[in-house]
């Protein structure tokens, strides 16, 4: 049943995910355009996070990729003017992926509570630095103008969509590249690391390269989905790299689980959702009904809902 | 010389201030493993109550005995702890024992997450003022420095405290108990130590110790809903700095946060925040695990 | 006579004020099934931590086939091919038997494991199958570990540790926690499948007719110190042996 909606070659699967997505995207009102798009965006950071808790490790500040992606873009955008979407996105990738590879092989020594901390800690530096400096604007962040796309400048309808479309192409290449990822040797490398450190170790590979590998794949994920919240908002502020906003990227990924990619971009749809819905009707619960749904989830489903979507992961049993 | 002076007495009381806000954090995670990421809306909802209790003390004609503000302040951090303390340890937390240390802080942090908006629904979103007890001690001055004596009362609050914390534990016997469940937790349960006991106590004093740290904060400040994302922030680099678990640790961490803050304040405020964070990537290049805490290996 | 693979040269290891290992000093000839008996905190464990790099000797060298392995790490240890099992054993708790092996498998490959290449791909679970089936546990495949009895434990546990190209095993008590009457088929299943792969073997053991059965050479420890070192009847019969070690056991 479930292998008939998640085709086993990848390929086939993406192209399936991505026809679906332009259809629906075609007859989306431009609201629900915008939704979906910041889903997708925020999805991709959660897919970041998602990447990191397969070998056990928790980032609490994802924020920081985030965060990077965005100014990143936004101010290339500003100070020479760089408004396709392609070159932002490859900035993106560019300014997460150089921090990431300062930052995961120092990172990739520490574990649990101490990973959580250490990631959420660099998050509130770039946080208190952006917010400090007044020449990227301070708290208030800066604008940044519409995208291009490869010399086409469409507006209106035409711009959200166009947008849309590539967030989507952006999410199923990147998933379908995650779940090569996750179903190769690495992949189930990742997994065992989670379970048991020493004997990865004693098997003879390096757990350490491992792990920052998986966290400079996680970085590019959030610096990409940056990117597209900027374009998206058309403003950045350094509110990207606050812990609370890392912590919604956790929430997605525990919702989410690790086995099912199209579960976290599907999470992070629903968190879209329920916020645009509560920010109109209950401005000041709505992140008690995220902390009552977290709980429940952990509760009851220590693998995610993700893991009621994913394919059985174990063959058939005999007897 | 003067500037010197000047970050010194300041470091101390924001030492102290840190301090008394990552003793309940570093106690909460010694004991039970727990890494709390609530504890800072326990300690703004400890600012809320001592804001109600102080507001309700001088609408009764307290204003005839002003220095009975401070009672009421440490009352209403006493009836967050002996409400939220056993409502969360016994209702919430103990369903996760056993679970990985990590599933426990995102635990937390959905505590945190229905905190945040109980405390609008409660307080609602305006600020709140209680300056009076504040001011009531009058000012301090050390020849060209200029303190609110409060501030001082801080610094003497931490040190009571911290000693009182510390004597407990290895003092007395009940705080022996208590070393012997953190040195080990199943040998202690069949020595017939009442652990579940042990727990909740600790854990309602952690909530304590954080509401305590907001009821003292609460007439410095203006009480608004958004203070206790940032005072975690800062616990954790504390608590981190010293060495998870250590009082010893979490001293030290808050008088070395509390400096560096201060000089940074004096010489170069656009980095604030960023010393924090230096001086604990700093203490974690060299010991990785804190201040205070050996590493252990494990057995195979 | 067959050349020496591994050799220790006055191996020192104190924690605190408990030696662990005392001027330990042995030379191993290639293809050689050694054994290793002592009581408990006697420093066995600790000399197979130390070859395998886990701990490093205060003083002493360690050589392997001529190389000196005493400062690297036990993943390049491992690389170089001495392997070793534990006396509890290390699996991935929430992967399957066959995940395990497949894990095991994809490291140990000439070429780095890869980004892309699927870790089931056919010939792989082929692979890892087959070597289950050398230890007679391919049964428990869609097993996770936490539904296996203990024999079926230690035994996966090896045959984690023979993937690739070994040519030292050091096992830990491969027997201990095992009920009495399986321990003869389960050293016969290991020793059957370590003789194919033609290693050189070190096991530490309590059970004295397993000693006698499996090695060619009993290391006597006592101490951190090497008591004894001989063929099992001579070290069985050893007085000091009798009275330091085996008199406690037996």
């Amino acid at each position: 049943m479930t292998e008939f909606i998640f085709p086993r070659s990848i390929p086939l699967a993406c192209a399936l995910a991505l026809a679906v997505l332009v259809v629906v995207g075609l007859i989306l009102p431009d609201w629900a355009m915008f939704l979906a798009t910041m889903a997708f965006s925020k999805g991709m950071v959660a897919l970041g996070v998602v990447c990191l808790m397969r070998s056990g490790l928790v980032s609490f500040g994802q924020g920081l990729y985030y965060c990077i992606g965005a100014y990143a873009s936004g101010l290339m955008a500003t100070w020479i003017g760089i408004s396709d979407i392609f070159l932002m996105s490859l900035l993106g990738i560019i300014a997460s992926g150089i921090v990431a590879v300062i930052f995961g092989p120092l990172l990739a020594t520490y574990r649990g509570i101490f990973f959580a901390m250490l990631t959420l800690s660099l998050s509130m530096i770039l946080y208190g630095t952006l917010s400090k400096m007044s020449v990227l604007g301070g708290t208030d962040g800066l604008n940044v103008s519409a995208p291009t796309f490869l010399g086409y400048h469409p507006e209106g309808r035409a711009l959200g969509l166009s947008l849309y479309m590539f967030t989507c192409a952006v999410i199923v290449v990147y998933g379908g590249l995650v779940r090569t990822l996750f179903d190769s040797e690495r992949g189930l490398i990742s997994l065992a690391i989670r379970d048991n450190e020493l004997r990865v170790e004693y098997l003879g590979t390096s757990v350490r390269t491992e792990i920052a590998v998986t966290y400079i794949v996680a970085a590019i994920a959030g610096g990409i989905g940056g990117v597209i919240s900027g374009a998206a908002i058309g403003h950045v502020d350094p509110e990207y790299a606050y812990w609370t906003t890392s912590g919604e990227f956790v929430f997605v990924a525990i919702l989410s689980g690790y086995f099912s990619i199209p579960a976290v971009f599907l999470g992070s749809v629903v968190l879209e959702i329920v916020r645009s819905f509560s920010n109109l009707y209950f401005p000041n619960t709505w992140q008690m009904s995220l902390g009552i749904f977290l709980l429940i989830v952990i509760l009851l489903f220590p693998k995610g809902l993700g893991s009621l979507l994913s394919r059985s992961k174990k063959p058939e049993k005999k007897q | 010389m003067e500037l010197l002076a000047y970050i010194l007495v300041d470091g101390l009381i924001y030492g102290a201030w840190l301090f008394i806000v990552s003793l309940g954090l570093t106690l909460v995670f010694g004991i039970l493993n727990i890494l709390n990421m609530a504890h800072g809306s326990l300690y703004a909802i400890g600012a809320y109550a001592a804001a109600s209790a102080v507001g309700a003390y001088f609408a009764l004609g307290g204003e005839a005995f002003p220095f009975g503000s401070y009672a009421a302040m440490v009352i209403g951090a006493i009836f967050v702890a002996l409400i939220l303390g056993p409502l969360l340890e016994y209702g919430l937390l103990r369903h996760f024992y056993g679970r990985d240390h990590v599933i426990l802080v995102l635990v937390t942090y959905g505590v945190f997450l229905i905190l945040e908006d109980a405390m609008k629904l409660i307080w609602g979103v305006t600020p709140l003022f209680v300056s009076e007890p504040y001011s009531l001690l009058g000012n301090v001055e050390f020849g060209p420095l200029y303190y609110v004596t409060y501030d001082f009362l801080v610094i003497a609050v931490a040190i009571l405290v911290g000693l009182g914390v510390w004597f407990v534990l290895n003092r007395t016997k009940r705080g022996k108990v208590v070393l012997a469940v953190i040195h080990d937790r199943e040998m202690s349960k069949t020595m017939g130590v009442n652990v579940d006991r042990v727990f909740l106590i600790s854990f309602t004093l952690g909530v304590f110790l954080a509401a305590l740290g907001g009821a003292l904060t609460a007439p410095m400040i203006s009480v608004s809903p958004s203070i206790g994302v940032n005072v975690i922030i800062l616990a954790f680099a504390v608590v981190i700095i010293g060495g998870l678990g250590s009082i010893e640790g979490a001293a030290i961490g808050a008088l070395f946060v509390g400096i560096a803050r201060a000089a940074s304040v004096h010489l170069l405020p656009e980095a604030e925040l960023f010393v924090i964070y230096l001086v604990m990537a700093i203490v974690l290049v060299f010991r990785p695990e804190g201040l205070f805490q050996k590493t252990q290996a494990r057995k195979i | 006579m067959s050349a020496t693979i591994l050799t220790t040269e006055n191996l020192n290891k104190s924690f605190g004020a408990v030696t662990a290992a005392r001027e330990v000093s042995v030379a191993v000839p290639d293809g050689a099934v050694w054994s290793m008996i002592g009581s408990n905190g006697a420093g066995k464990t600790t000399f197979v931590n130390m070859v395998t790099g886990y701990i490093k000797p205060d003083t002493g060298r360690i050589l392997f086939n001529g190389t000196d392995i005493t400062k690297m790490s036990p993943r390049q240890i491992t690389r170089l091919g001495i392997r070793r099992s534990f006396q509890i054993p290390q699996l991935c708790a929430e992967l399957t038997m066959l995940e395990n092996m497949l894990v095991s498998l994809s490291i140990n490959r000439k070429h780095k494991p890869s980004y892309k290449r699927s870790a089931r791909r056919p010939s792989q679970v082929d692979e890892a199958m087959d070597t289950l089936k050398r230890f007679r546990i391919e049964n428990y495949h869609d097993r996770l570990m936490s539904e296996l009895p203990a024999g079926v434990r230690k035994l996966l546990d090896i045959a984690m540790a023979i993937s690739g190209t070994p040519r030292v095993m050091l096992l830990d008590e491969p027997t201990s926690g095992v009920a009495a009457e399986e321990k003869f088929p389960l050293m016969d299943l290991v020793m059957e499948a370590l003789s194919k792969s033609n290693v050189t073997v070190m096991f530490v053991e309590h059970d004295m007719d397993i000693i006698t059965r499996y090695s060619e050479r009993v290391l006597a420890f006592y101490d951190g110190e090497i008591i004894a070192n001989d063929a099992p009847d001579q070290v069985l019969s050893d007085k000091i042996v009798q009275q330091y070690i085996t008199g406690t056991t037996k």
